[in-house]
């Protein structure tokens, strides 16, 4: 049980860093270098992090730090590694760090890539559920509904479901989470942090601008995409599927919070008729169903070696 | 000590990697590059080299992962071809404006559709505006001196670039050739070690590549362009030093010339038809003929002023490009006749488009194409206008 008083106090990301008021994604950039300390690599695509960092000659983040095009981070990070392995620099951590987009659309070929190779680093989705820094166009993360400017009437199709991917390439570690759970989140990166191989975080990080939700209920806004099932934590731990704590009491439908009381305070679902609320609930329904039965089971055989 | 081995211009591609002791290798494999990345993984499986080879899914992919290698100061190399090469447009960019010296093998072949395997310059010359250096081979001991030298040059403080290094698809790839190639003490006397222009590291944090406002990037792009004036400089001092110390030729530098001091006529070309025309030269000075060779061997930097001074006593160039510029001419023509503006007394040029997709340039159709060259300074008439060579009609 990790407690948060225990936390690093180092601050690796920098007073005066650009992100918007209430930007979910800087919470988990904080907590992520806490946990990782400064004997890290950063290697970010653009993305949020691109403006979030700062403007040169300024930098947010007090560790090395790549910038690299939006396709590349899987490469690139997979270059790092072993330019670090064939200069034996030992100890150095290096992350992925990228956006839906960056992940889960133009990134994903890299990814899997470097996924397969087993390339020993950990890939940090942080999801906003659209391209947040270009404005907010959909990407293949935007959930089924949401307005989006490139879905003016709401999108019509599901959120690709980038763990499962993830897990088809059998990596030893998998896990969502959200900053809105810090000590979940923090358990799982120390988790990941301690395997070798290719690790990756898919994380929930509302945003105000984009979500059109008030600034002050990021938090608040998380913790309700837990309690109502939109967004679940889980593992995939060498293939074991296993549902996290918070959202263990969401498995049972009694206890489970209406998705309305998680969608009302978007304005990106203020168009959806009660219909298709109700088409939201029976899916989130479904999926939780689905992974109760999940729950335990091994989803891909373990690696022999 | 050299020694003497024959290898086709692939292979002795991956050896010059390996005695320039490339430490991570990011390929993806296309024809006719296959044989180069195939020989680096059997170097690196058989523990023959020590180096990381990643076998990435696309050249995206390899370009990416070369620079995510170089900016923890791995000495990278890699190769590709035609659409790989057009696959990785973007990423040379990244490579060159962080100032990677990353060293590059490109096997040129024709662009599609339709596919066509064989060699054309039509895809390299389209990359000419990314920064990087752009080396144009006439044979396998030039492709291996030219890895060894760029390697040098690209990691000069005063360069910091990156550079491909050019060989035709088939002539050269899979052609065996005798080379003769120095001991590994003696290559490592001549390039010792990467020192990288700048690093990622934990110990000392930098924040590479964020938002650079219009007030700072102006300069990043002037530094870039004084890097391949550089680069224009150093090539032929390193290019000598090498010559030198190894007794195995010099090139000229920058451009090799074959018979132009006195030539009336100088046939400019790149890659290995150059080396057919020094033939072609050979047998038209025997008719009579005052004719010259000029191979451009670096592309980028553009050797400007030492086309000039050919040029200057020349009445007539006849520019061969094994490429086209839809809706302009040959790219090498272009960049030719810029050069001529200058001139107080400018020579005839004309252009000629030949060999594209592969199309056999032979020393005969060299001559013709300097026959034609001479009855355009006889008659005056037929400079303007684009002459493809061997068209069907």
């Amino acid at each position: 049980m990790v407690m948060l008083k225990e936390l690093s106090k180092e601050e690796l990301v920098l007073p005066g860093n650009a992100s918007c008021t209430g930007c979910a994604a800087s919470l988990a950039l904080r907590l992520t270098l806490k946990v990782m300390g400064s004997r890290t690599i950063f290697v970010v695509p653009a993305c949020c992090t691109s403006i979030i960092q700062g403007q040169f000659p300024a930098s947010a983040l007090n560790i090395p730090v790549l910038n690299i095009a939006f396709a590349a981070t899987g490469a690139a990070a997979s270059g790092v590694v072993a330019g670090l392995r064939i200069r034996g620099i030992k100890d150095v951590a290096v992350i992925g760090w990228a956006g839906d987009g960056g992940t889960v659309d133009i990134g994903i070929q890299a990814l899997s890539g470097a996924a397969e190779r087993r390339t020993d680093f950990i890939y940090i989705c942080y999801d906003n559920e659209a391209y947040g820094n270009t404005g907010m166009q959909r990407s293949s993360a935007t959930p089924i509904g949401a307005w989006t400017t490139t879905t003016p009437t709401g999108k019509k199709e599901n959120k690709k479901d980038m763990a499962f991917i993830m897990a088809a390439h059998r990596i030893p570690y998998i896990a969502t989470a959200i900053p809105s759970y810090p000590i979940d989140f923090i358990e799982k990166l120390e988790k990941a942090k301690k395997i070798k191989g290719t690790r990756y975080l898919h994380i929930l990080t509302p945003c105000p601008p984009g979500w059109r939700s008030d600034a002050d209920l990021s938090v608040e806004l998380g913790r309700l995409a837990v309690q109502t099932g939109m967004w679940v934590l889980f593992e995939i731990e060498n293939g074991v599927f296993s549902i996290s704590s918070p959202s263990r009491i969401v498995l049972d439908k009694t206890k489970r919070k209406p998705v309305e009381e998680y969608l009302k305070l978007q304005g990106r679902f203020g168009h959806l008729t009660t219909e298709e609320v109700a088409e939201i609930q029976k899916a989130v329904d479904a999926t939780l169903d689905y992974y109760m039965k999940l729950s335990g089971q091994r989803v891909y055989p373990l690696l022999t070696d | 000590m050299l020694k003497t081995i024959v290898e086709t211009g692939n292979h002795v591609a991956g050896l010059a990697a390996l005695v320039a002791r490339a430490q991570v290798v990011a390929a993806y494999p296309i024809t006719p590059q296959t044989q180069i990345v195939e020989k680096i993984a059997e170097l690196v499986d058989s523990g023959k080299m020590n180096a990381e080879y990643i076998c990435v899914e696309s050249e995206h992919s390899a370009m990416s992962a070369c620079i995510g290698a170089s900016t923890v100061g791995a000495r990278t190399f890699t190769a590709t071809s035609s659409h790989g090469l057009a696959y990785m447009h973007e990423m040379l960019h990244w490579a060159s404006a962080a100032r990677l010296p990353i060293v590059m093998a490109v096997v040129n072949r024709a662009m599609g559709p339709p596919w066509n395997i064989w060699t054309d310059h039509g895809d390299s010359l389209p990359q000419r505006d990314t920064g990087w250096i752009q080396i144009y081979c006439a044979s396998n001991q030039e492709i291996f001196d030219s890895i060894i030298q760029a390697y040098r040059v690209c990691e000069d403080q005063r360069v910091l670039m990156p550079a491909m290094i050019c060989l035709e698809g088939f002539i050269l790839s899979h052609t065996n050739m005798p080379i003769r190639i120095p001991d590994q003490k003696e290559i490592d006397d001549f390039l010792p070690p990467l020192e990288p222009g700048w690093v990622l590291n934990v110990e000392k944090p930098v924040t590479h590549g964020n938002m650079l406002s219009p007030e700072y990037y102006m300069e990043l792009r002037y530094f870039m362009h004084e890097a391949l004036q550089n680069a224009k400089r150093l090539i032929p001092q390193v290019a000598r030093e090498y010559s030198k110390k190894f007794g195995l030729p010099e090139y000229s530098g920058l451009i090799e010339q074959y018979m132009c001091n006195d030539a009336e006529v100088i046939i400019v070309s790149m890659g290995t038809i150059g080396s057919e025309a020094n033939l072609a030269v050979e047998k038209l000075r025997n008719e009579g003929y005052r004719v010259g060779s000029a191979r451009i061997r670096v592309f980028r930097p553009f050797p400007h002023e030492a086309v000039k001074e050919i040029a200057t006593r020349a009445k007539a160039l006849a520019v061969i490009d094994r490429d086209i510029s839809f809706g302009m001419e040959g790219i090498l023509f272009t960049e030719i006749r810029s050069a001529l503006f200058d001139l107080p007394k400018r020579p005839l040029a004309k252009n000629f488009i030949a060999g594209l997709g592969g199309r056999d340039v032979t020393q005969n159709d060299i001559e013709e194409i300097a026959k034609k060259t001479f009855r355009i300074l006889e008659t005056g008439t037929g400079v303007e206008g684009i002459e493809w060579v061997n068209m069907r009609r």
